[in-house]
């Protein structure tokens, strides 16, 4: 379902993660760099993307890492997830990252490397250039 | 989520930026568990205080919105990482130390009274029945919403935060009318705090927001935290409703083979090198009985006793401290064994304790293994 959680309007490359994601402990809060060997986006790094991903998941803290990788301007432009968890919520409204969620269909069409707008005031939350 | 005038205003930022960042956590948290709207709260209690656990990241957030975030309703605070008057005995570092106290005063200068304690239903009034509270400690929220008649959400540490400076919370789940997913029946005779603790590990499983329980005799505080605890640890569940629930409502028994496995996957050791009591703190009732118990007695090993430091003033006047410490008990307030920085594997190979909210952190975050034993079960084994 489609739901809006963090407010927001920007442009950028998707960087698409079939996996979930455990911010404490799989994202370097400086460089925003994931590394977790065992992650499929292992030494990909996370800045200035649109991170797509199905949610978060671990310790809530994880919300301080999200709120570190933007103080150190290393975090994605805007985050899309196909169920809401607390964690990444808190984590993208501390650090004003726009973040919403979408259905499974419309998550399945959208591929790492696509260049996609987001705006949370528009009908279409996701446009496709 | 429905906002008012007034609130759509803060969350634009009308009313700066800390205000806006506050809008933005209840919004993000209520979006997310499907709330409609925003409700007053009266009392908000914040979990996050540990170093150990929320980090250098924690530590600066937190200095920077100290600089002009106020909490707006009564805010208490869970343990840190501590006590100050004897963290010289432990090996933690200068940093860990400076850290901590940062922590400590921004919280301070947001206006959070220090409470240090896990325990707030014990060592504050309780309001009056249905009152709306925002409690982020995971056994403080199920005993507010079990035992005290109060409402609230498990919330995580940064939605209590949120609630706190705006004296508002997401009306979700608990706070509305829940309908348990399931009914568990006590099967288990002559249950001690440890098995509490196991079917509140077990119910915490299984249920979904909240579950119905039934079989249970009269239970004292120590049997009804240890049980909280318990349920806090093993996942998102934040009731016991008392009863069988209607006719409905899946039935399944907790009984000696549920009970072991629990047993099994906590206890990973035959013995521990130190003790643990407290996690959650012990109250007054615990301390007095500690005491009691341990008459004449005293520990073959090291204890680690855990409180609330208005309760160790309380008992420090009664007495109790001064026997506790002749039988052997490290008195520590402030914190808690629940990701406690005092305990390193690099000493420790495994604890003795009958917490299950304590065995699982031990096991899983300090990394030792654990030794389950009720309290009847340590003062027999362990003293002398």
């Amino acid at each position: 379902m489609n739901k809006i959680l963090v407010s927001g309007k920007v442009e950028g490359i998707v960087l698409k993660s079939n996996d979930p994601i455990n911010f404490l402990g799989t994202v370097d809060k400086k460089t925003g760099i994931i590394s977790d060997k065992n992650h499929t986006l292992f030494e990909k790094s996370l800045k200035n993307s649109i991170l797509v991903f199905p949610s978060g998941i671990g310790s809530s803290v994880g919300a301080y890492t999200i709120y570190s990788i933007k103080s150190n301007n290393t975090a994605p432009i805007a985050m899309i997830c196909k169920k809401a968890d607390l964690t990444v919520a808190t984590g993208c409204a501390l650090a004003n990252i726009p973040l919403i969620t979408i259905g499974d269909k419309e998550f399945e069409s959208i591929k790492t490397g696509m260049k996609i707008s987001l705006d949370t005031d528009s009908t279409n939350l996701i446009h496709y250039q | 989520m429905e906002l008012t005038r007034e609130e759509e205003s803060a969350l634009k930022g009308e009313q700066g930026e800390t205000m806006q960042m506050a809008y933005r956590i209840l919004v993000a948290t209520g979006e997310a568990t499907d709330a409609e709207k925003l409700i007053p709260i009266e009392w908000a209690h914040l979990s996050g205080v540990n170093y150990n656990t929320i980090g250098d990241a924690g530590e600066e957030f937190l200095s920077t919105i100290s600089k002009d975030a106020r909490v707006t309703v009564k805010t208490t605070l869970n343990p840190m990482g501590f006590d100050i008057d004897n963290v010289s005995n432990y090996k933690l570092d200068e940093n860990f130390i400076s850290k901590q106290l940062s922590i400590r005063n921004s919280y301070e200068t947001m206006g959070v009274i220090p409470s240090f304690s896990c325990i707030p239903y014990e060592i504050f009034d309780i309001p009056k029945n249905g009152t709306q509270v925002a409690f982020a400690e995971s056994n403080a929220a199920i005993h507010a919403n079990s035992y005290d008649n109060l409402k609230t959400n498990k919330e995580s540490a940064f939605s209590a935060l949120a609630s706190a400076i705006i004296g508002k919370s997401p009306y979700s789940s608990l706070r509305k009318e829940d309908t348990p997913n399931i009914t568990i029946q006590m099967k288990i005779k002559n249950p001690n705090e440890l098995t509490y603790g196991m079917l509140g590990f077990y119910a915490g499983k299984i249920g979904d927001t909240s579950v119905n329980i039934s079989g249970l005799g009269e239970m004292d505080q120590r049997q009804c935290k240890a049980m909280c605890g318990g349920m806090g640890t093993s996942g998102t569940c934040a009731k016991f409703n008392f009863g069988e629930g209607d006719s409905n409502t899946e039935k399944i028994d907790f009984d000696e083979k549920e009970m072991q496995n629990v047993h099994d996957e906590l206890n990973t050791s035959e013995k521990g090198d130190l003790i643990t009591l407290g996690s959650p703190q012990l109250g007054l009732d615990e301390i007095s009985d500690l005491t009691a118990k341990l008459k004449g007695r005293s520990f073959q090993k090291r204890c680690m006793v855990f409180l609330p430091r208005t309760v160790k003033e309380q008992a420090q006047k009664i007495g109790y401290i001064t026997e506790l410490e002749r039988a052997g008990c490290e008195i520590l307030s402030d914190c808690c064994t629940c990701l406690t920085p005092l305990i390193c594997k690099d000493d420790v190979d495994a604890v003795t304790t009958n917490s299950i909210k304590g065995a699982f952190y031990l096991k899983n975050s300090n990394g030792v293994g654990v030794n389950l034993k009720s309290l009847t079960e340590i003062i027999e084994d362990e003293t002398r």
